[in-house]
């Protein structure tokens, strides 16, 4: 029998999870009410660094409503480990003690210092403006440079240095490559540029919030985590309790960006509260305290030099960071900078390469993982250069990356950070690009307004990007001294009635996993699509996995899936033989039923499931069960790639920037669901836009983030930005079976440069070679009146103290 | 203080402390909690509701306000089991993801579309000018809108129609 069944995957479904969500049938954190529920809310520092003299709770704890007031003397249990870091990137990388609640001293503004549990959310909030705490300032060292100068005060006066770690790769060293100095020595044009990338705010719209139960057997906590899994684990490790009596649930979650793969403080107050106290209890924050208390992304300093010859040839990239970490480590936080050691080099062919990363505490909220994570700065790090030698050498933009890309049929390739990338073609999806954007015909008309001296002038951007994707390869997570690997778990449960339920370790918040998971499994047994039901975020139903960051959700979790899938089908065979009374090797599978080849005798997936249940018929020896479960850890990263346009008018009187049009042509491999596919792709490409345009997370001189509500902080509206083009070219990844490649941070890491790259290529007639992000009105409008001298100047401004444009490149 | 609300068709009499905002007073008093806050600035607009038949962030409406007042929150707008177009619509063309936005977003744009039932793209971009999103960069929810529209126009279908002017009438209900 042949199958007339339309193949799932593929198909642009709408989602599963969208009736819910419409219809306000929600389960979000915050929607939990449990009897007896107490509340908690958090008092935080004004301070950006202080000595905590005394804490006056007295008037609080009377307060009404009040059930108890707690410190951080009140929250140290014994066998605590402090607030953990599961990325220690070298062996002496230095690592302070985060405590649950400061005690002794605040290191950033927004750190919280006590706690107040009362019987509703308002009480609790009245009684913090009781509690009195003397502080005495101490000195605040903001801005990577500032910290590192000789006499700087110290964030950890402890550990004697503000410096966290120094993480450096050599290609020389390595084995994968020549000398960056060599290069540097011995290329006709070197060329040396300094790039800021500014710090951000994940700005997830969901608030975090928590709720513990420390009732029953298990205690329960519900969190808006990514991370339920790594949640659990390190809730026991954290407060020494026996995992085994800890569960973790992520209801639905409201947008993570990486901003919820953190272990929070407050989870673990909540848990030693209600555990204390013997009753629920929930913390819900409010959006200003999201801002200051929940890790901040990027805030990085990139001195980069690049070599090359004449011909436009490059010869040799190294590559300085500066990273901030904030006042303490985040999860991951060390390790982000470190993910862009290996995508500075992008999809270039160098044969030299040097990356050094100093990692640097100051007095600031701390930075981890944000969308791209440690990505998106190399990829604007290297577009950014490669449209600079291409105007030291007087060429296309476009040109220079053609003449140094891997070509199509260089793959498998490995570059000179050591990677393998297995598949691509970026010829294929730039010509799509072009095409689409007209590039030669904006190109004619970015002449004819210059010419003419038209006041809004227009540039053209380019990003040809690839990232790493599939955060796994366990060993490969291991030899970066990362704490855990990177497999994933699936599990899929045939019920008696054929219906079938699939669990996947692989925890989402907006993802769309319940659709695509559902797609997979219906093409993989032959199951109709609204037959399968999706559960995750759970660590009781789903008790293995290590969640969803890093675009790994689908090309890690998605192949666990297809193996379970396949273990189904194993444990199947035998017992639709031995039903339909013939031998394995007669039976073909097809659209969910097995047949006998020759014949029209079949038996389907959904009456092997009764069978088996009702076990009235079995082969000897075989469990009464289609139950199936098993992991996936990939050999390789899965590379996807892309080439992103972006046309930018730039009104050279108000410095404003409009942009006109945006293409990209993103190689995600096999697309699941398309649909799924564009959404991730839009929302990325809006959070990279809004890098290169509107935000910034400011402090002032003494530490307090003047960016901390979403007055101040400008998060793009509808009205903010454009329309987009997206289209797909579709290059299989060769290392899984399903040839995905992943997409969730592709928008976001191609997009800021390709944005910076066309408003200064519609400017640089004016001499200006750098505007530091973002791009506002004010910084354009001074780059255009002064140059790029001017515009980069104004990095004082934000914070960091920094001059950021060191245009010092050129011919050597 | 006491005060009467009909939320969703169903009347409540309760006693509310003066500073309660309508938000709160819906998720923590009637359990109505498809409503959802997601900031303390009046920014994001993830708490729209219609009061008395026009769109509000209820965060930025105290409770004792709503007194005697009809309010309609997306738990309230599907209609004998039936999505309304603009629920429809947003599922049809994918215009959310993690959905925390969704419900504030779908309460914005029925009144948008209310005061003008064929914006063009400029329109809905600035009509939902005061709802933040953060996954779906917009466009699908524009896409959304302006298939709702195209769904509720006259001739589009009796029940759309219906939908439509119930809309219509139910929007212009608080009038001026």
């Amino acid at each position: 029998m042949t199958s007339t069944i339309e193949p799932e995957v593929g198909k642009s479904r709408r989602r599963k999870e969208d009736e819910r969500l419409i219809t306000g049938r929600t389960r979000w954190t915050d929607n939990l009410t449990l009897p007896g529920m107490l509340h908690l809310a958090v008092l935080r520092s004004p301070f950006a660094h202080a000595k905590i003299v005394s804490i006056d709770v007295t008037e609080a704890k009377s307060a009404p409503g009040v059930v108890a007031v707690f410190t951080g003397k009140d929250l140290d249990p014994e066998g605590a480990i402090g607030m953990p870091c599961a990325w220690p990137i070298t062996p002496d990388m230095k690592s302070p003690r985060r405590p649950i609640l400061a005690s002794d001293t605040v290191n950033f503004a927004g750190e919280g210092v006590a706690v107040v549990v009362a019987r509703t959310s308002a009480e609790a909030h009245d009684a913090l403006e009781m509690i009195d705490v003397d502080y005495d300032e101490l000195p605040v060292v903001l801005g990577l440079e500032n910290a590192l100068a000789e006499g700087a005060p110290l964030v950890h006066e402890d550990l004697a240095t503000n410096r966290n770690a120094f993480w450096v790769f050599d290609s020389a060293d390595a084995g994968t490559g020549s000398s960056v100095e060599d290069a540097i020595s011995n290329s006709e044009v070197v060329l040396k540029r300094r790039f800021r990338q500014q710090r951000l705010v994940p700005a997830f719209m969901e608030p975090r919030a928590c709720v513990v139960d420390p009732t029953g057997n298990q205690l329960v906590m519900w969190s808006a985590t990514q991370v339920p899994h790594i949640l659990k684990t390190m809730t026991a490790a954290t407060l020494g309790l026996p995992e085994h009596k800890v569960r973790v649930i992520a209801p639905d979650v409201g947008g993570g960006f990486g901003g919820k793969i953190a272990v929070l403080p407050e989870e673990m107050m909540s848990t030693l509260i209600a555990q204390r106290l013997g009753k629920p209890v929930k913390w819900t924050e409010s959006r200003s305290e999201t801002m200051v208390a929940a890790h901040h992304g990027r805030d990085q300093i990139q001195d980069i030099t690049i070599t090359a010859n004449r011909d436009g040839t490059v010869t040799g990239l190294k590559v300085e960071l500066l990273a901030d970490m904030g006042a303490y480590l985040g999860l991951v936080g060390p390790g982000v900078p470190i993910l862009g050691a290996f995508m500075f080099n992008a999809i270039y062919k160098f044969p030299a390469y040097h990356f050094a990363c100093t990692n640097v505490f100051t007095n600031t909220t701390l930075t981890d993982a944000y969308r791209g994570a440690g990505r998106p700065e190399a990829t604007f790090g290297i577009e950014r250069m490669m449209d600079e030698l291409a105007v030291e050498l007087g060429m296309d933009p476009m040109e220079i990356r053609e003449k140094n890309w891997i070509k199509h049929e260089e793959f498998p390739f490995t570059t000179v950070a050591g990677l393998t990338y297995d598949s691509g073609n970026y010829e294929a999806a730039t010509a799509k690009a072009k095409e689409l954007f007209d590039y030669d015909g904006l190109r004619r008309e970015q002449k004819e307004r210059r010419e003419s001296g038209d006041p809004v002038q227009l540039g053209i951007g380019i990003s040809t990007f690839t990232e790493m994707c599939g955060l796994a390869p366990s060993r490969v997570l291991g030899s970066l001294d990362y704490a855990a690997g990177g497999w994933e778990h699936a599990e899929i449960r045939v019920l008696p009635t054929g219906k079938i339920e699939v669990i996947t370790g692989a925890s989402a918040h907006g993802q769309g996993h319940e659709t695509a998971w559902s797609q997979i499994v219906a093409d993989k047994l032959g199951v109709p699509f609204e037959d399968i039901e999706v559960i995750h975020g759970d660590t009781q139903s789903s008790h293995k996995g290590l969640d969803t960051y890093g675009s790994r959700s689908l090309v890690v979790g998605g192949i666990a899936v297809v193996k379970a899938a396949d273990k189904v089908l194993a444990k199947a065979k035998p017992i639709a033989a031995h039903l339909m009374e013939c031998a394995e090797d007669d039976l073909e599978f097809s659209a969910g039923k097995f047949s006998v080849k020759g014949t029209d005798s079949s038996t389907s997936i959904q009456d092997i499931a009764w069978a088996v249940f009702s076990a009235h018929n079995l082969p000897d020896g075989v469990e009464p069960s289609l139950d199936s479960s098993d992991t996936f850890d990939p050999e390789n990263f899965s590379f996807p790639h892309g080439t992103h346009l972006c046309a930018a008018e730039v009104d050279t009187e108000t410095g404003r920037v409009r942009l006109r049009s945006y293409v990209c042509v993103d190689d995600v491999g096999v697309a699941v669901n398309p649909l799924i596919v564009e959404g991730q792709v839009h929302g990325g490409l809006a959070q990279g836009i809004a890098q290169a345009l509107f935000e910034e997370a400011v402090h002032d001189e003494g530490g307090t983030l003047t960016t901390g509500t979403f007055a101040d902080y400008l998060l793009p509206s509808a009205a903010d930005l454009p329309s987009f083009t997206t289209d797909r070219t579709e290059t299989p990844s060769t290392t899984n079976p399903l040839g995905a490649k992943g997409v969730g941070e592709a928008g976001t890491i191609a997009s800021t440069p390709a944005v910076v790259n066309a408003v200064i290529d519609a400017v640089r007639h004016f001499g200006v070679n750098d505007i530091e992000m973002p791009l506002t009105p004010m910084r354009v409008w001074h780059a255009i009146q002064h140059g790029s001298a001017a515009a980069g100047g104004l990095g004082s401004e934000a914070g960091g103290g920094l001059g950021s444009i060191d245009a010092t490149g050129g011919a050597q | 203080m006491r005060i009467t609300v009909t939320v969703d068709g169903t009347s409540y009499t309760d006693d509310v402390e003066p500073r309660t905002l309508l938000v709160h007073h819906l998720r923590e008093r009637l359990g109505k909690v498809g409503t959802v806050v997601g900031c303390d600035t009046s920014n994001c607009g993830a708490c729209t509701v219609h009061l008395d038949g026009h769109s509000v962030k209820s965060c930025s409406v105290l409770a004792v306000q709503a007194d005697g007042c009809e309010v309609t929150t997306i738990e309230g707008l599907a209609r004998d089991g039936e999505l309304h177009p603009v629920q429809k619509a947003f599922h049809e063309n994918h215009a959310l993801q993690c959905g925390f936005c969704t419900p504030g977003m779908i309460m914005q744009s029925i009144d948008l579309l209310a005061d003008n039932p064929d914006p063009d793209e400029q329109a809905v971009r600035e009509g939902l000018e005061g709802n933040l999103c953060r996954c779906t960069g917009y466009q699908n929810i524009v896409r959304a809108v302006r298939d709702a529209a195209h769904e509720m126009r006259p001739g589009a279908g009796p029940e759309a129609e219906r939908l439509a002017s119930d809309t219509a009438s139910h929007v212009g209900a608080g009038g001026e």
